[in-house]
């Protein structure tokens, strides 16, 4: 009963706050629905009991992702009017790429209907127990039978860091204004940087 | 509580959603209370470091002061700027306020003292304090105004670094206790040090780390010496600056809130929760919660200590630090813990 209150409640919001995320004139709103969907989306997960997906959501995607896509949105100046003028010349593009994600969609539907995928073990012997925690469970696959997998995805990772450091880095040109030492700044003592004068009436202070 | 509700011949769906609703009642009132005596607390210390009073007019010792102000802000008048995005601004506050309650339901406040005692309670914790920057954020765009923006945007980059070292942090604490439940962290510090004292911090490879958790959590919340974000001599009072009234006393109870998680956060990761200094039985002769409280006022007192005697940072030695200093140390101490524990064959 709880359940399904609670499932329905999610739900509705998921899909009401996606398509606000479309149809809001503000750029920013748009952003915002948007978390709300991701966050609804979480609760989702954790009605079918996955609250480690639901948390690492939560985390990455709404503590993180957002927050920058959030950051980026609000600096730029959109006029979402110049861009709904091109509607007409885009549109064929959009209905392909539409017309793909329902074919992913129904591709996605036909696969859930046709039964679960087996995971597997992590050590491909006994099933898993029904009473293992989310943690456990794809800790024990993700670092036994997925290892080489799980260890690729995250050599690609870091090479995309790497990638984009690299990228963006630049050296400081010749000519240009020093660094700052932080080494030397924490040297600095009072000494270093005042004089005590104690002139005459009248005389001034040579520095 | 379930069962107790039980017992008065509710079923069971029924009995569980009423123990939940007065368990989220009584811990929200209950927060806001200390909310209010930290914030007594707070002026007085600092009243006591510049030698001077502090609050001491409304009620016995001025104990009263904070529910004065909040009388007071409750009277004003909502001001909303004219040029601001009304909705957002609105909800700003609000969404600051909420989810600084809503971390609390996962601490356990004594033995079995705890709302929701989930598996993932730190993971949890991580993602609604990660919410917390929203609120900031949402405030300065929708005020309209050039120095709340800036705020805003201080704030989600500085709140976004330390979240990182932070991650790390939580790590190493987990590692060593084999559980992201927040109860279970603090039962595996039973005993912990020399097999006498209920802490992780006496472990030479956590107390770099609490350290590292210690001034994170100062970043975190945005207390000085980290307070970029309402830094009054640049940004006048940062994101709040268009606020009035009760909005900006949400504002104001969600900040507090959230410096009393962070403390109460210290307590359970590394100084034992609930348990008594030493594994000693006649210690635990005093209530659970009396251990918890003192530890978490002892950390606020220390918060209020910094903010009385640190200057403020620059805001580029506060990205070094976070960056430069706090995610390399952690990453490091996360594998040289792994290394450790494997090594020590910890895991069994």
């Amino acid at each position: 009963m709880i359940q399904a209150i609670a499932f329905y409640f999610f739900a509705t919001i998921v899909v009401a706050a996606a398509v606000m995320t479309i149809m809001a004139k503000n750029p920013v709103h748009s952003v915002l629905w948007l978390i709300m969907a991701f966050f609804n989306a979480a609760g989702l997960m954790v009605l079918v009991g996955a609250e480690f997906i639901a948390m690492l959501l939560v985390i990455v995607y709404v503590g993180a992702v957002a927050v920058l896509f959030l950051f980026v949105v609000m600096m730029l100046d959109i006029d979402f009017a110049a861009m709904r003028a091109g509607f007409s010349r885009n549109a064929p593009l959009g209905l392909v790429i539409a017309a793909i994600l329902l074919a992913e969609l129904l591709l996605a539907v036909g696969a859930y209907s046709a039964g679960g995928i087996t995971l597997g073990t992590p050590d491909g012997t006994a099933a898993q127990a029904a009473d293992t925690s989310n943690i456990a469970a794809l800790g024990g696959l993700l670092y036994g039978k997925y290892i080489l997998l799980f260890e690729i995805a995250g050599i690609i990772l870091l090479v995309a860091m790497i990638g984009a450091i690299v990228l963006t880095f630049q050296p400081p040109k010749p000519g240009a204004r020093a660094r700052q030492d932080v080494g030397k700044q924490i040297r600095r003592r009072p000494e270093d940087a005042t004089v005590m004068k104690n002139p005459e009436v009248g005389q001034g202070v040579e520095l | 509580m379930t069962a107790f509700f039980q017992s008065l011949g509710l079923s069971y769906e029924w009995a569980w959603t009423v123990a939940t609703l007065t368990g989220i009642i009584v811990i929200s009132l209950l927060v806001m209370f200390s909310v209010a005596m930290v914030i007594y607390v707070d002026r007085k210390v600092l009243g006591a470091i510049m030698m001077r009073r502090g609050p001491n007019v409304v009620g016995p010792f001025g104990l009263l002061q904070s529910f004065a102000d909040g009388l007071k802000v409750f009277l004003q008048e909502t001001i909303i700027p004219s040029a601001a995005n009304k909705g957002i601004f609105l909800l700003a506050p609000i969404i600051t306020f909420t989810v600084a309650l809503a971390a609390w339901a996962v601490i356990p406040f004594w033995e079995g003292g705890v709302l929701a005692d989930i598996n993932v309670g730190l993971l949890y914790i991580l993602a609604i304090s990660s919410m917390g920057v929203y609120g900031v954020v949402m405030s300065g765009w929708a005020s309209n105004s050039k120095y709340p923006f800036f705020s805003a945007m201080r704030a989600s980059a500085q709140m976004i670094s330390y979240e990182v070292s932070i991650g790390f942090v939580l790590v190493c604490v987990v590692l060593f206790a084999g559980t992201f439940n927040l109860s279970g962290i603090v039962n595996e510090q039973r005993g912990f040090g020399l097999g006498v004292i209920n802490a992780y911090v006496v472990h030479p490879l956590l107390f770099p780390m609490w350290v590292v958790f210690f001034i994170s959590s100062l970043a975190e919340t945005a207390r000085a010496p980290f307070d970029l974000t309402e830094a009054e001599s640049e940004l006048v009072a940062g994101y709040q600056t268009e606020y009035s009234s009760m909005s900006f006393a949400l504002f104001w109870l969600g900040e507090y809130a959230n410096i009393l998680l962070m403390c109460s956060l210290n307590t359970l990761l590394f100084w034992g929760g609930w348990l008594p200094p030493l594994d000693i039985p006649v210690l635990y002769m005093v209530p659970g919660i009396i251990w918890f409280l003192l530890k978490t006022f002892i950390f606020f007192f220390m918060f209020s200590w910094i903010w009385a005697t640190v200057p403020r940072y620059r805001y580029d030695q506060l990205m070094r630090l976070g960056w430069k200093v706090f995610l390399p140390m952690s990453l490091l101490f996360v594998a040289v813990t792994s290394g450790y524990l494997m090594a020590t064959g910890h895991f069994g």
